[in-house]
């Protein structure tokens, strides 16, 4: 049987098939895609916590201890190992990771996100 | 039951996976190839489905209205522009409001039954919450589609970074809270309670109604697991999907259970879209109920599905060629000429 208003509804599905294949389309013509490479602190071995507690819990880490310096006065962190540190976004972690742009931005950007931290927070210097 | 059923089966699509990668470490499986396959499937069956509806039938102009038709005097029956339309126009805004703000959702009435002082009484008042529930979900879900992006673009586009910021605009917690994800959870939550809980809308409930509720449901919550609990690694992850759109597939091994479990889910999904009653999605465009002018008594139309070769035969031209049958059973004729047999037999 004939197919009436054929038209709009190919033309229909055809806007809604590109739009969902549209990825596929971009990817091809990119190439493929790597994590992105950070550039780590030079004379520093062991982050805060392990790696792999890092890469994926870094911002619960932060949030936490953001309410511990702030609303429980708690300003000193000791970590699996026993190590302490001083409770600080700007004083702690960019004080090893220096270059926000080749470390944190890398991973945000890949990931859309953007954390509002540094509308207060002071990035470390000479970076915008 | 329904409901019972519809549950028990979203748990073991839950544990497909979880034994699948936990044990038998299946992970390019359910990483690439089951996902791919599940795209597929939805993409031919999505198109097969709304080529079927494009070539079924629709003799008959059958818009449903709710207003006033133009009338022998405008002025002082106004037409009823979006729920009367007669235009092409007023049909395509007609059209907009439904698929955009779910219109005829939002003049869902409620019956009841007043005792008045003599007799009982019959009243309809609005009733919006249907319409909160979907639209929230609805929108909520899109939006949570179009975020899923990041994913898969590189570098990510503009208003995919847009969204994220407005849908995470409370700033609470880290990685922040996004409303999508408390909509789409309480919009899902509502939509079943409403068939769990009214007897009416329960008695109607299937299977087909509930699992695919349970299924969202269920892939809601294995996201928000994943973002906010079991943390898995996101760009890793991203490895994993732009390697799905760029033909170049790898899975990363720090890619934990929980990811593979939220990509089944959605690969369940997907199969199982084109063939549920999830397919309104395209179905609203293809109602003939909604998609159609009013025009009926401003324009002839002829049934685009006429067979050409079957001519039209009317009365007059019938009570010619039965005329005479007909005065024999004693059938009335409007012309009694009709049921006189022709001469030459008569001899
Ligand atoms: C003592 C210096 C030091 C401090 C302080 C520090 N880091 Fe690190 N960080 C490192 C080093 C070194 C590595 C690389 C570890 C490795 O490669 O095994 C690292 C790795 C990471 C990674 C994982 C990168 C990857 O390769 O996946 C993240 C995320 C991270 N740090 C975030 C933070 C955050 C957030 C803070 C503050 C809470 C912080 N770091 C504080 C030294 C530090
Ligand atoms: C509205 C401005 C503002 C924003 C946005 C903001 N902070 Fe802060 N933050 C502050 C102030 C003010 C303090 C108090 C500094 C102090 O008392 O040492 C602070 C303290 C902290 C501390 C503990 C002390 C220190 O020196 O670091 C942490 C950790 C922290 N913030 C993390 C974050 C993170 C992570 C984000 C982003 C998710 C963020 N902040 C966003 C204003 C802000
Ligand atoms: C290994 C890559 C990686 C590195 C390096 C990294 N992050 Fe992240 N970060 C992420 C990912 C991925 C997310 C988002 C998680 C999600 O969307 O579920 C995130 C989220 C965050 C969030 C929560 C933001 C939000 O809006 O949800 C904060 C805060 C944050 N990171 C801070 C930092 C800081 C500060 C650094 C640098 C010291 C850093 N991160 C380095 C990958 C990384």
């Amino acid at each position: 049987m004939k197919m009436q208003y054929g038209f709009p509804i190919i033309v229909g599905l055809a806007i809604f098939i590109g739009l969902l294949t549209a990825p596929f389309a971009v990817g091809t013509m990119t190439k493929t895609y790597k994590q992105p490479e950070l550039k780590l602190p030079a004379n520093e071995k062991k982050c805060i916590e392990s790696t792999e507690f890092m890469r994926t819990e870094h911002m619960q880490l932060l949030n936490e201890w953001r309410d511990w310096a702030l609303r429980d006065g708690k300003r000193i962190y000791t970590n699996h190992e026993g190590k302490e540190f001083v409770i600080s976004l700007q004083n702690t972690c960019m004080k090893c990771h220096n270059n926000k742009a080749d470390f944190c931005d890398k991973c945000h950007d890949d990931a859309g996100v953007s954390p509002y931290c540094w509308d207060c927070h002071i990035q470390p210097e000479g970076l915008k | 039951m329904n409901a019972l059923y519809s549950l028990l089966f979203v748990f073991l699509l839950v544990l497909i996976p979880l034994f699948g990668v936990d044990a038998a470490h299946m992970r390019t499986f359910f990483g690439v190839c089951v996902p791919t396959t599940a795209f597929i499937i939805f993409l031919i069956g999505f198109v097969y489905k709304v080529i079927i509806w494009g070539r079924s039938a629709v003799p008959f102009r059958i818009p449903t209205t709710g207003g006033q038709f133009r009338s022998y005097d405008p002025e002082l029956f106004k037409q009823n522009k979006l729920d009367c339309p007669q235009t092409g126009a007023q049909t395509f805004f007609r059209m907009a409001l439904e698929v955009l703000a779910f219109r005829s959702l939002f003049r869902n009435t409620r019956v009841s039954l007043y005792q008045g002082k003599d007799y009982p009484v019959v009243a309809y008042k609005s009733s919006k919450w249907l319409w909160v529930f979907a639209i929230t979900f609805h929108y909520s879900f899109f939006i949570i589609a179009l975020r899923h992006l990041r994913l898969f673009l590189e570098p990510v586009p503009f208003f995919v970074n847009g969204l994220d910021f407005v849908d995470g605009l409370l700033q609470i917690g880290a990685p922040v809270m996004y409303l999508t994800n408390v909509g789409l959870v309480l919009g899902v939550l509502l939509l079943l309670g409403r068939r769990l809980v009214l007897p009416r809308i329960n008695y109607i409930s299937y299977v087909s109604d509930y699992f695919p509720l349970f299924l969202i449901l269920a892939i809601a919550l294995s996201g928000i697991y994943m973002r906010y609990y079991a943390k898995v690694d996101v760009i890793a992850i991203k490895e994993l999907t732009m390697g799905l759109v760029t033909f170049s597939y790898t899975v990363p091994e720090t890619i934990a259970a929980p990811f593979f479990v939220h990509v089944f889910l959605v690969s369940c999904l997907m199969v199982y879209f084109p063939f549920s009653k999830l397919m309104h999605m395209p179905g609203v465009f293809l109602s003939p109920t909604r998609n159609l002018p009013n025009d009926t008594r401003a324009k002839h139309h002829v049934n685009p599905w006429n067979d050409p070769n079957i001519k039209a035969h009317a009365y007059a031209d019938y009570e010619k060629q039965f005329g005479v049958p007909m005065a024999e059973a004693g059938l009335p004729l409007d012309n009694p000429e009709n049921g006189k047999a022709p001469a030459e037999e008569e001899a």
